[in-house]
């Protein structure tokens, strides 16, 4: 994803963007908001990345989250803003194999970044096996929630093949298996608020099982 | 069509599409992202600007002053609109609060601005620099406090009811039992944030919005804008959740419309979730006091349970007493509701408004008096069954199994390993189980549609309807299949346009059954214009496999549509049958819970309901909504309050992180058993809701499944540990 060096710059243009936003509003109008104005657009960044296997180059506002990037720039819109705090999960994606809280990353953060939505798991009439278990088992009613369980329940099932534990992992020095205890503590950060909880255990642990 | 008398034999019975387990037909286009929700809807050719609310900082007063020299001139930014720049609003019938307009603030977080920008992030940005100028007022936000000077609602609330003599029954009765339980105030907290698009073209205005019912946000949106329902076209085909709070017009959908109309632009605006708690409407916080008083063989004489809650001014009470009035026998009996003026946000209707905080109290003072009479508390239950009104013994239920939900309910999960409170252990875990009845009213809404049938052979359904994520869509395809003998993927459903017939829209559990009979009465006129069009007798005809069928002529439907295809449209009404019979459903939720013995922390380990709520029109998506209940009542039960600030007057606890909703790890497992049921007084499907009734009487299961496992009786919710602590027994 992002090396520590880029990362430095990111805070570090972030920290002189702050700086010229309280000094312009602590200045009296007229002539010192066209000048803060041209200080301001200076603060967009080229980013490029890669979406679903197509390369993406946007030019944004370093405040836009990946998430607005996706929704409000590419309109691709499976990816949910449900609370745009890192709180319900419903803007869960996958980048470089890992998932993450779309709104709680900056776009300009994902600089060649590997990036797969909802969109990109599969379509209809070519349906992912997990959004085809989700079907199966009926792991939704109002849909929204549903991208981000469904990008969380396919990363879910390759950090437990990769041994990365859990919480409930009980004993750390070996493999972690999916069990429905493990499925339930890594999915917890995608809210269903219809909750279809129930039904999406049973979708995970069909397409683990089939995967086994 | 009129549904005055009870359904006979109808086309629906022969079940080869309704009451199957199909899986929703929306299912690939929600799971691959492809649903399109109210924020998301884009057309490349217009440029959209954002619009991002600002909320009251006070909970009442007037607002003196604004600023909006800052947000004006900031980057990006086309418009900014003020409560005082429109003055005040006509409100709409439906809601208690105004959404925006004028300079009285009613209660903390309501809209009083709308900045707009090119941008999501320069809308926020300017957002943040209105200024507002005060004059705050004293209010109250203390339901406790404001008992005393509650006053009776009107009385087209039904606020006192009673039969026989209570009083007197009660003094006299040899078993008694007296005590108050207290309900927070909930949130929604329905995943997709409030959000509309407004368009304006001239002075018609296309609203892309998240609404449960189509017509009542579009009379309310036409009010509150001084314009003609004839010019403001709404859609909401896809709902995020709703659970009620998508009921009533919001305020997101106003400033949209004002946003687009200063900004000269189509205006995209969605609620920050931090704002909603407070800007929209929750259920209200109950303080509940029930009386019993029983025979020693546990035969109740006497049932009495009266209810506070509060309410802006003009508001009205939760319903909290009604399902006493109807639930168990007893000859002497009374009900009461009174309504504190509170300056809090507006309480309205929540998932089982009336029912859900109801039943939390009714369901555990059951188990307390089962307790106090030494009887098991499925038997005290069945004991005290009504097969009719009880304060009108002439009228009869349609249909009531309580009984047979119980009884099956307690074979199923194992009723009769149960033993004493505070005696079963499983390591640091002690074990309890607990049941309650569910129980919630059958509502019959008119409910209109359009069928339409075209050369292809393929049917379309049109109706304002809604699907909130309670399968609509589905049910909705298999009637229209059903009544005209096509399979499901023949058949295409439209919804949540007010292009459409005006149908019940999303409520009250009686969305199911009402839409559906509406799409069946526009069949039913479907099938007479392909009959009369072929010459045949509509009184013979069947429709199967395709074709229609009238003695030995058959013809397929493509054919018979012919090249401009038929139509048909109508509205399902309801006559006097919910009068003469009271028309409810029934259930009954099982709880085993284990409670840490040293932490007090509440895990539930088992969950099972069983249902009697007429036909299931797919047992599928009717489970769904069912399971989806339980967990509402588990959050109810354990974690679900929000926090009042007596002191600032607002919920404190405003977004997902401070509002805990259930989550994975709260949930196990899910059994839901319907009862093989028909009610032929509800409607020609026959069938009723389940929604809600999924949701009643949960919470009490599990507080009372809390009292089995520790011995402690907890009558305040959420049962969060530190009611608890202090009762548990001592760990080495």
């Amino acid at each position: 994803m992002q090396s520590p060096n880029q990362l430095e710059i990111s805070r570090r243009d972030l920290l002189i963007s702050s700086t010229a936003t309280v000094a312009v509003t602590g200045v009296a109008a007229d002539g010192a908001a066209a000048q803060s104005a041209g200080k301001i657009m200076d603060h967009t960044t080229k980013v490029s990345f890669t979406v679903n296997g197509e390369r993406r180059d946007l030019d944004l506002d370093n405040r836009t989250t990946l998430l607005d990037a996706l929704r409000e720039h590419l309109h691709l819109t499976g990816t949910k803003k449900g609370c745009d705090h890192g709180q319900c999960g419903a803007c869960t994606v996958i980048i470089d194999g890992r998932r993450i809280n779309a709104c709680l990353t900056l776009a300009v953060m994902h600089e060649g970044d590997q990036i797969t939505t909802i969109e990109g798991l599969g379509e209809p009439g070519n349906l992912h096996p997990m959004q085809a278990a989700f079907i199966k088992h009926d792991g939704f009613q109002c849909g929204y929630c549903t991208p981000g369980q469904i990008c969380s329940s396919v990363a879910v099932l390759e950090e437990i093949k990769a041994n990365i534990p859990s919480h409930v992992t009980g004993d750390l020095t070996r493999q972690a298996h999916v069990t429905p205890a493990e499925i339930r503590e890594r999915m917890s950060g995608n809210i269903c608020r219809c909750g279809a909880y129930s039904n999406i255990l049973d979708a995970i642990t069909e397409v683990a099982g089939t995967r086994a | 069509m009129q549904f005055d008398t009870p359904a006979t034999t109808n086309p629906i019975d022969r079940l080869k599409v309704v009451g199957q387990p199909i899986h929703r037909i929306d299912g690939e286009r929600k799971t691959t992202g492809r649903a399109i929700y109210a924020y998301e809807w884009n057309d490349p050719n217009v440029s959209y600007a954002y619009g991002y609310p600002v909320g009251a900082a006070i909970p009442k007063g007037r607002i003196k002053s604004m600023d909006v020299s800052d947000a004006k001139k900031a980057l990006g930014v086309l418009a900014v609109v003020t409560t005082l720049d429109v003055g005040d609003l006509k409100k709409g019938d439906f809601n208690t609060a105004k959404l925006f307009g004028g300079d009285q603030v009613q209660h903390y977080h309501q809209a009083i601005a709308v900045v707009v920008a090119e941008t999501f992030e320069q809308a926020r940005a300017a957002a943040a620099l209105v200024r507002v100028d005060y004059a705050e007022e004293k209010g109250a936000f203390d339901l406790e406090k404001a008992m005393d000077t509650a006053a009776k609602p009107e009385e087209s609330q039904e606020p006192d009811t009673a039969v026989g003599d209570f009083d007197a029954a009660f003094t006299s009765a040899p078993v008694t039992l007296d005590e108050t339980y207290t309900t927070p105030d909930q949130s929604h907290c329905m995943m997709e944030p409030h959000a509309s698009i407004a368009a304006w073209n001239g002075d018609e205005l296309t609203v892309w919005t998240s609404s449960q019912m189509i017509d009542w946000w579009r009379s309310d949106l036409a009010t509150t804008l001084g314009i003609d329902k004839e010019k403001l076209h709404l859609m909401s085909p896809f709902i995020g959740g709703g659970f009620g709070g998508k009921l009533f017009l919001r305020a997101d959908a106003v400033l949209a419309a004002f946003g687009a109309k200063a900004a000269g632009r189509p205006v995209k605006v969605a609620l920050p979730r931090p704002l909603m708690p407070n800007n929209t409407t929750h259920r209200p916080a109950t303080i509940q006091r029930i009386r019993i008083g029983a025979d020693r063989d546990g035969r109740i004489t006497a049932i009495a349970h009266q209810s506070w809650s509060g309410d802006l001014p003009g508001g009205g009470p939760e319903t909290a007493v009604n399902q006493t009035r109807l639930l168990y026998a007893g000859v002497n009996r009374m009900t009461a509701m009174r309504l504190a003026a509170l300056d809090l946000p507006e309480g309205n209707a929540m998932r089982a408004p009336g029912e859900a905080p109801g039943l939390m109290a009714l369901e555990i003072a059951i188990d307390e008096m089962a307790e106090k009479l030494a009887m098991d508390p499925v038997q005290f239950r069945i004991l005290n069954d009504t097969q009719v009104d009880p304060e009108n013994p002439e009228r009869p239920f349609s249909q009531r199994n309580l009984i047979g939900c119980l009884e099956l309910g307690a074979e199923r999960f194992g009723w009769n390993q149960r033993r004493g409170p505070g005696s079963r252990r499983d390591g640091n875990w002690l074990i309890g189980v607990g049941v309650a009845a569910a129980f919630r009213n059958n509502l019959l809404v008119p409910s209109g549609a359009r069928v339409r049938l075209d050369r292809e052979g393929i049917v379309t359904v049109e109706t304002d309807m809604t699907d909130i994520g309670t399968g609509s869509y589905t049910i909705i395809a298999q009637t229209a299949a059903e009544m005209l003998g096509l399979p499901i993927d023949k058949v295409a459903v439209r919804l949540g346009d007010s292009r459409f017939p005006v149908s019940a829209g999303s409520g009250g559990q009686f969305g199911g059954n009402c839409s559906t009979a509406g799409v069946y009465a526009a069949c039913v006129k479907l099938r007479e214009a392909i009959a009369q069009k072929l010459g045949f007798n509509s009184e013979d005809v069947v429709f199967e496999n395709g074709q229609v069928r009238s003695g030995n002529r058959a013809v397929p439907l493509a054919e018979a549509a012919g090249s401009d295809g038929l139509a048909g449209e109508d509205t399902i009404q309801w006559g006097d049958l919910s009068k003469t019979h009271q028309q409810s459903t029934f259930g009954a939720h099982f709880v085993e819970v284990g409670v840490d013995v040293a932490t007090g922390e509440t895990r539930i380990r088992r969950m099972l309901a069983v249902c009697a709520a007429g036909r299931i029109l797919n047992p599928i998506t009717a489970r769904s909504q069912v399971i989806g209940a339980m967990t509402m009542g588990v959050g109810g039960a354990l974690y679900e309050e929000l926090a009042v600030d007596t002191r600032s007057g607002f919920f404190v606890n405003h977004d997902l992180a401070g509002y805990e909703v259930p989550v994975h790890a709260d949930i196990p497992h899910q059994e839901v058993i319907f009862m093989n049921e028909t009610d032929p007084m509800s409607s020609p499907m026959k069938a009723k809701g389940v929604g809600e009734l999924g949701l009643c009487g949960v919470s009490a299961a599990i507080a009372n499944a809390i009292y089995n496992a520790t011995g402690i009786r907890v009558r305040h919710y959420p049962i969060t540990l530190d009611k608890l602590i202090g009762g548990l027994p001592d760990v080495a």
